[in-house]
């Protein structure tokens, strides 16, 4: 539990720190423009701010697992077509986001992602299979959260914010150096739960980091039916929260500005604000029309900032990549993708008894007798 | 993590064996239940609006923050969703949130995350992430409260698979059933009778007895089965004493328990006696008294001799002070209800 020289230490550096700085509202505001470590023709940022740019070996990382990852989301988009997943939010497109959010954070961190962060969540070490479980439609949640630190995919908006204070808050309280990390995009920052969120966090210091992938809409809303702000990291100084505000389709700037967040949050410095902007290249889902709401000129924009190839660029003009290296790194992606696709291949068969056995930590009597009721209808009808 | 909960601690139940029962107020019961379990678990914290320095506004947290420490007994910014969506990110850490709703209506802006989270965490799951988690909520009417402070609500927590609802009806009850709430792994929603946080009774503070699950009979009889819970426990207790004028001997049962329903103790109930009324406050449309009725009319129904009655407040927002005691059920309503029963049909 929080020991009292703990709350001392705290108390000090509000008052000596952070008061007058937060009084002028310095360090609060973001930047007026993106910031970016690796520009969209792949050259070095000329607005990187004060954000880091990741050791070579990082960008190869980030590079690798974005590489894995779009490979990934085309096959469960593909396995969607052909009726084996119930429904996929696609997030190509907003790849570097999925990615260098997920590297930035260490081993002990949390990560509570939305429906559009499966390819965050395999990135972080879960079972492609167990994480598509529950858009296959076979459980709410196919992996087990404390495995990898990783909240279920949360479909209401904007509330696992509030699990994600929550959790960070409680890692104060018991001495724990972790963060939590909450996915979110441009329309749940509309929510109530999301304004809450960041004003617990502020209150009371809690080490989470609110990275907002704001793909420029909810659905078919824009950016502009959902927000008079001027950005939506501008929202951090109502808070008293600091913000950055990045390129979304920069992974090194996605992964400087989360790690910093984390950094800060460690440092019993409370919660970060991020918004990244991206990009939304798929449609919401495989039953949205996309094309009722925007114009594919201006999907073809986007494509030509593809995160992917930016930071493939760059690190071939290092020479930190060569031709080989991208050659073996898709046979890696297409053997990656095709175990996925042999095994949702296969029916799994689902017991109908267990949608009684989670309810409460013990069924009840009376779920005990719907269980029975239930079997003993299936057994006479031979289901 | 659903392993929860060390034995009740040496300050709490030790303390008071050896003391002898003094009067105790709901109030006081459910203030000594947090304390007990705040000392006997360093997991559980409790937090919500105005617990710390004032000690609620029922003062049920008196007193907390200061022998607990602000880490552990602490006011949160005014936003009931907030309170709810960060204990389950608390629980989901190992800890154990006992947190506060001001008031019945006032709960309402967490309902998302109530009914969406709390409730379905463990099932979403598989049973992997457990939330032990207490949602404490004054509720009813009986106190010349303004709109929004006398709601029933429990229909809306009850019609929620995965959440837990009890009631107390008695002091002694309420420390038991809070300090089994805490020591429960399922989200409990424990609704306080708020007109009978003053209500007064000599008994010793234990959290043994009936378990959280079980219904009790508070007033054994052999004519007709009063169930009910909460604040009207007491009000069903003065009608049955009251009945006696008329020659009927009534039992009380006090549900304790809304969410598991305790069929085998109100089976048997009505089983013995052939006639049953449900008394709840809140209205009776779709209330719980309907689904009371049902289950026991399926599962008893040769046994009844009428069907079985609801008495219970009017279909209609709360009424301001100066009429609330026309909508609450009070002994006169509640013998009536008796009355109707087809006595005569007996004759």
């Amino acid at each position: 539990m929080l020991l009292e020289k703990e709350a001392r230490k705290g108390a000090a550096v509000t008052t000596f720190a952070m008061a007058t700085r937060m009084a002028a509202g310095d360090g609060l505001l973001p930047s007026a423009t993106p910031l970016q470590l690796i520009d969209p023709d792949g050259r070095p940022g000329e607005n990187a701010g004060e954000l880091a740019l990741p050791e070579p070996r990082i960008l190869l990382e980030l590079y690798r697992r974005m590489v894995l990852g779009r490979r990934f989301d085309q096959q469960a988009t593909t396995l969607t077509k052909q009726g084996r997943l119930a429904v996929y939010p696609s997030s190509h497109g907003q790849d570097a986001c999925q990615v260098g959010a997920v590297l930035a954070l260490r081993d002990d961190d949390w990560l509570f992602p939305t429906y559009r962060d499966t390819v965050a969540i395999v990135t972080r070490g879960v079972d492609p299979v167990e994480a598509l479980s529950l858009l296959r439609g076979d459980w709410h949640c196919g992996y087990d959260p404390y495995q990898h630190r990783i909240a279920p995919q949360c479909t209401p908006l904007g509330t696992s914010t509030l699990h994600a204070v929550g959790l960070a808050h409680a890692a104060r309280l018991k001495h724990q150096d972790q963060a939590a990390l909450v996915l979110l995009g441009d329309g749940a920052t509309s929510e109530g739960d999301t304004h809450e969120a960041l004003n617990f966090a502020a209150v009371w210091r809690a080490p989470a980091v609110f990275l907002v992938q704001n793909n420029g809409y909810a659905i078919s809303v824009p950016l502009a039916k959902q927000t008079a702000a001027p950005t939506l990291a501008a929202k951090g100084i109502g808070y008293g929260i600091p913000s950055l505000l990045v390129d979304g389709n920069d992974a090194a700037a996605v992964y400087s500005a989360v790690r910093a967040g984390i950094t800060r949050g460690s440092d019993g410095l409370g919660p970060t604000l991020i918004e990244a902007i991206t990009y939304r290249i798929e449609a919401h889902t495989n039953a949205d029309d996309a094309a009722r709401y925007r114009d594919d000129a201006e999907v073809q924009t986007w494509l030509a900032r593809d995160p992917i190839a930016r930071l493939e660029t760059y690190l071939t003009a290092e020479g930190l990549l060569d031709g080989n290296a991208a050659t073996r790194l898709a046979a890696e992606a297409e053997r990656f993708a095709e175990g996925v696709r042999k095994r949702m291949n296969i029916d799994v068969g689902l017991d109908p008894a267990e949608m009684f056995a989670h309810v409460y930590a013990r069924p009840t009597a009376a779920l005990e007798h719907q269980r029975a009721a239930l079997l003993s209808e299936l057994e006479d009808t031979g289901r | 993590m659903t392993e929860v909960l060390s034995p009740a601690g040496e300050a709490g139940q030790a303390g008071r064996a050896g003391e002898t029962a003094a009067p105790v107020t709901m109030a006081g019961a459910l203030n000594a239940a947090l304390a007990d379990s705040l000392s006997a678990d360093e997991r559980v914290l409790v937090f919500g609006e105005d617990v710390g320095a004032l000690g609620g506004v029922f003062r049920v947290t008196d007193g907390l923050a200061a022998k607990f420490g602000e880490a552990r007994v602490f006011d949160t910014p005014l936003a009931e969703s907030g309170i709810i969506g960060t204990a389950i990110g608390m629980a989901m850490n190992g800890l154990v949130p006992v947190v506060e709703m001001q008031f019945d209506a006032f709960a309402y802006p967490a309902f998302e995350q109530v009914t969406s989270h709390l409730a379905k965490l463990h099932n979403r799951t598989r049973g992997r992430v457990g939330l032990p988690i207490v949602v404490r909520i004054p509720v009813g009417g009986g106190i010349g409260g303004v709109e929004h402070h006398c709601d029933s609500s429990e229909a809306y927590y009850t019609h929620t698979p995965g959440l837990r609802v009890v009631t107390p009806g008695t002091p002694a009850d309420a420390y038991r059933l809070l300090r089994q709430s805490i020591d429960c792994p399922d989200p409990v929603v424990f609704l306080e009778p708020k007109r009978r946080y003053w209500s007064k009774e000599t008994a010793a503070l234990t959290p043994d007895g009936p378990a959280i699950d079980q219904a009790v009979v508070r007033r054994p009889g052999t004519d007709v089965t009063l169930i009910t819970y909460g604040g009207t426990v007491q009000t069903c207790l003065e009608a049955a004493e009251a009945a006696t004028a008329e020659g009927w001997d009534v039992e009380v049962v006090d549900l304790r328990s809304l969410s598991p329903f305790d069929d085998t103790t109100l089976a048997a109930s009505v089983r013995r006696t052939g006639r049953a009324v449900v008394v709840h406050e809140a209205p009776g449309f779709t209330g719980y008294g309907a689904e009371v009725a049902a289950r026991l009319t399926e599962q008893c129904f040769h046994f009844l001799e009428a069907p079985i009655l609801r008495i219970t407040g009017f279909d209609v927002p709360y009424p301001p002070p100066h009429l609330e005691h026309l909508h609450l059920p009070d002994v006169d309503r509640i013998l009536d209800g008796i009355a109707r029963l087809q006595w005569d049909d007996n004759a």
